[in-house]
């Protein structure tokens, strides 16, 4: 069997994002950038399963800009076997993500793909699903663990019930919760090998893929500021003010 | 239980401008040579914070083609201002009455962050390995006592120091010469300097604490180019401090302050005079209507000459600020690091090819312009100990009539932790509440940061006694550490009307000034997991 991780890199989870001075987007100029940390456990479950013998090799997909083979070469130094970096330009829609993907599967034909439930940057949390879709696969949203049986997959969903178990049969789609791993360290020796791995890059005009956008960005503003909040001296101020003021009761 | 091995011939612990240096000039002289560079933060300039206003002498001969090479160092120096404050008023003093270290139209306002990124890709083009987010935590030794190597931070540890799940052990990497480049008071650095007794006969060394603020600012105000100083309010005349505003590209300005480590006064708050000097009108006037995007603080070393430790043991050598070479009358460091780099590297070079003793690093310091800048500049810092208005007098006539030559050379008294006086000798210091809009609180601060350190792992501000903050340093000097630190890692919590040392390692900025100032040196700075420490981005 053959796993294919598709990682993204994005704004590093402890920089506070700023908004461009012209809402033309945020900030990303010398901004620390890491890979999106559901994408470290989708890579973390799929070198485990490698390491389980239950799968032979583990490839790593990438979409974007030059710099964004760093995430590659880090999922290579945790574990996966080769990579793959799709060079894109500029912002790239989940859609046309989806799309590039489906041709790298048509290529590589793994067995399953695994990537982030969604990515930090833009929420949007559809990559998975669209990709489901257009290879017309089943797909198991949301795993926090994930069994691998003969032919199919037994996965555990994150849902606002609580855990749902699912069977999907194989071959399957996965995205991944946090909760599903703890991504293991690249280690120093492991870095310099992962420096060796091969790492194909393809440029996606060659994909012959329509990457345009479908959405149109008006503006990008900073959230309101909280106001701060006040201290209630009893139960019927509290009332008063929640029914007059806040107008919610 | 053993660790894996890995051979070098010159491993550099620190991924600084001196650091960064050695390695690019280590590689310019013998393109063969396996030079391996370790740096704590999650990237290269993470945790580099500075000024900074950079003179291009070093880089001129280490990289002459920078400006082909589209290095990041656009603004050149168009105006000067240096002013006096009073708590109202301010008194411009005219440029050409500065002295000549002073005078800065031949530099370029830079942030040192984004030079250090591009130092970075300039050693990985010429084959320099480059490992961000591994912390040297331990220096080896071999059975004659010379430096070894290093062994990087184990990873994956919790609390109490149990392997968790993730757990990755550390490595050892040994040189043939190991270079220290940690920057002010490294934590291995330190260790060296103990155990080779580098420091015998030399001044102790002093300290500053340096903050720092990027602002966005209403372009009208905006001068691009314009470099400002200021000396006086909010310190008194027997504090040692003073500002600067450097005006960056896009309508940027890089606002800070530097107060000596040497204060005396346990209720003096390091970051509440910064927020207060903000509130003068001469200041406020320029970031009024701006906004504030980045924070940060890092202690910076003072002592210069007179401080300066031996810089070569047996397997290693120390450059740039994990010695001392910070010139302070200049208020440059940047400069001298990768000078001090640049001969370490040459050192290094004629010891393994001509088997020549590293002590010549010495001889060559020595002969070099780095060694004439201190020497020149050798009397400011001291006199400052006098006060302001007689440090002001003397440094004129040190600097401007005698250039630095005077036959004499004044001392440092006093190691920074041994100057303060018991908390109930001293007056207390009212400082204004934050506004929110010019002035901030440490907690909104640190957030701009953008540290972290992973939770669950132990704790790397070690105390030596942990009853001695609540017992001694609450009692005697108001426990300072809850001041001193400028992100708020200290609290002296009340329990049941008992009070609690709390240490909120996560939000550490990894700036030693605990490790410096602490009076009886109770709190030792040891590296946390790799990658943790701020993520400043042009710093």
């Amino acid at each position: 069997m053959k796993i294919l991780v598709a990682v993204k890199r994005v704004i590093d989870y402890n920089v506070q994002v700023r908004v461009k001075d012209d809402g033309t987007g945020v900030v990303t100029e010398n901004v620390k950038m890491s890979t999106n940390p559901p994408d470290d456990n989708a890579i973390e479950e799929a070198v485990k399963i490698k390491e389980s013998g239950k799968v032979k090799e583990v490839v790593a997909v990438t979409v974007g800009e030059d710099k964004a083979q760093e995430t590659v070469r880090k999922a290579l130094a945790v574990g996966a076997d080769r990579g793959i970096h799709v060079k894109v330009d500029g912002i790239i829609e989940p859609l046309a993500v989806s799309k590039i993907l489906q041709k790298i599967v048509d290529k590589e034909k793994p067995d399953l793909i695994f990537m982030g439930k969604q990515a930090i940057d833009d929420d949007c949390n559809q990559t998975g699903q669209m990709l489901a879709a257009l290879l017309n696969y089943p797909q198991a949203t949301f795993a926090s663990k994930i069994e691998v049986k003969e032919k199919s997959l037994e996965v555990t969903r994150e849902v606002d019930e609580g855990l749902e178990t699912i069977e999907v049969n194989i071959p399957a789609i996965v995205t991944c919760d946090l909760r599903l791993n703890e991504p293991r360290y690249a280690s120093l020796p492991n870095i310099m090998k992962a420096k060796k791995k091969p790492l194909e890059q393809i440029n996606v005009a060659d994909l012959e893929v329509d990457t345009k956008p479908r959405i149109e960005q008006i503006k990008v503003e900073e959230p309101p500021k909280r106001k701060a909040g006040i201290k209630v001296g009893s139960v019927a101020e509290l009332v008063q003010k929640l029914k007059n003021e806040a107008k919610v009761i | 239980m053993s660790r894996e091995v890995m051979e070098y011939d010159v491993v550099i612990v620190g991924g600084g401008p001196s650091g960064l240096s050695t390695a690019i000039k280590l590689k310019q002289l013998n393109p063969d040579i396996n030079v391996c560079l370790l740096e704590k933060a999650s990237e290269v300039g993470a945790h580099i914070l500075s000024g900074n206003v950079f003179e291009t002498k070093a880089l001129d001969e280490l990289i002459p083609n920078w400006k082909e090479l589209n290095a990041p160092i656009k603004t050149k120096v168009t105006k000067e201002k240096f002013l006096f404050l009073g708590k109202t008023k301010s008194l411009s003093w005219p440029t050409w009455l500065l002295p000549k270290v002073q005078q800065n139209h031949k530099n370029y306002i830079i942030s040192l962050a984004n030079l250090c990124r591009w130092l970075a890709e300039q050693a990985e083009a010429l084959g320099v390995e480059i490992f961000p987010g591994f912390p040297a935590s331990e220096i080896l030794y071999n059975e004659d006592g010379s430096v070894k190597g290093v062994a990087t931070q184990d990873m994956g540890l919790d609390k109490e120091g149990n392997k968790k799940d993730s757990f990755e052990p550390g490595m050892e990497l040994n040189a043939k010469v190991t270079v220290f480049a940690e920057g002010c008071r490294g934590h291995l650095g330190k260790q060296l300097i103990d155990k080779f007794e580098l420091n015998k006969g030399k001044d102790p060394q002093q300290y500053g604490i340096g903050f720092k603020e990027i602002w966005e600012i209403n372009e009208e105000k905006h001068e691009e180019g314009m470099v400002m100083h200021t000396a006086g309010w909010p310190l008194d005349n027997n504090t040692y401090g003073g500002s600067f505003v450097y005006h960056a590209e896009n309508k940027q300005i890089f606002l800070g302050y530097v107060i000596g480590l040497d204060y005396k006064n346990p209720h003096l708050s390091p970051f509440d005079e910064f927020q207060r000097f903000k509130t003068h009108p001469a200041i406020k006037k320029i970031i009024e209507g701006g906004k504030r995007i980045s924070y940060g603080a890092r202690a910076l070393i003072e002592g210069g000459l007179q401080s300066l430790p031996k810089m070569f043991m047996p397997g290693a050598l120390l450059v740039g600020c994990d010695a001392g070479t910070l010139n302070m009358p200049k208020i440059k460091g940047s400069h001298t690091a990768m000078k001090s780099g640049m001969i370490a590297a040459e050192t290094i070079i004629e010891h393994l090819n001509e088997k020549k003793s590293l002590s010549i690093y010495e001889e060559k310091f020595k002969k070099s312009w780095v060694y004439k800048e201190l020497y020149a500049a050798r009397n400011v810092k001291p006199s400052f100990s006098w006060g302001l208005i007689l440090a002001i007098i003397f440094t004129g006539i040190d600097q401007i009539l005698f250039r630095g030559k005077l036959p004499f050379t004044l001392k440092h008294k006093h190691a920074d932790h041994d100057t303060l006086k018991p908390a109930k000798e001293m007056k207390k210091i009212d400082y204004p509440k934050p506004d929110n809009v010019i002035t901030f609180d440490k907690t909104s601060s640190v957030y701009l940061t953008g540290t972290n350190h992973v939770d669950n792992q132990p704790v790397h501000l070690k105390l030596k006694n942990p009853d001695l903050p609540i017992n001694y340093t609450l009692e005697k000097y108001d426990e300072p550490a809850q001041r001193y630190c400028p992100v708020g890692v200290y609290e002296v919590q009340k329990d049941n009307n008992t009070n609690k040392f709390v240490i909120n390692s996560q939000n550490c900025i990894h700036c030693k000034t605990c490790d410096i100032k602490e009076p009886s040196q109770n709190i030792t700075w040891v590296t946390p997991e790799g990658g943790g420490g701020p993520k400043y981005g042009n710093m």
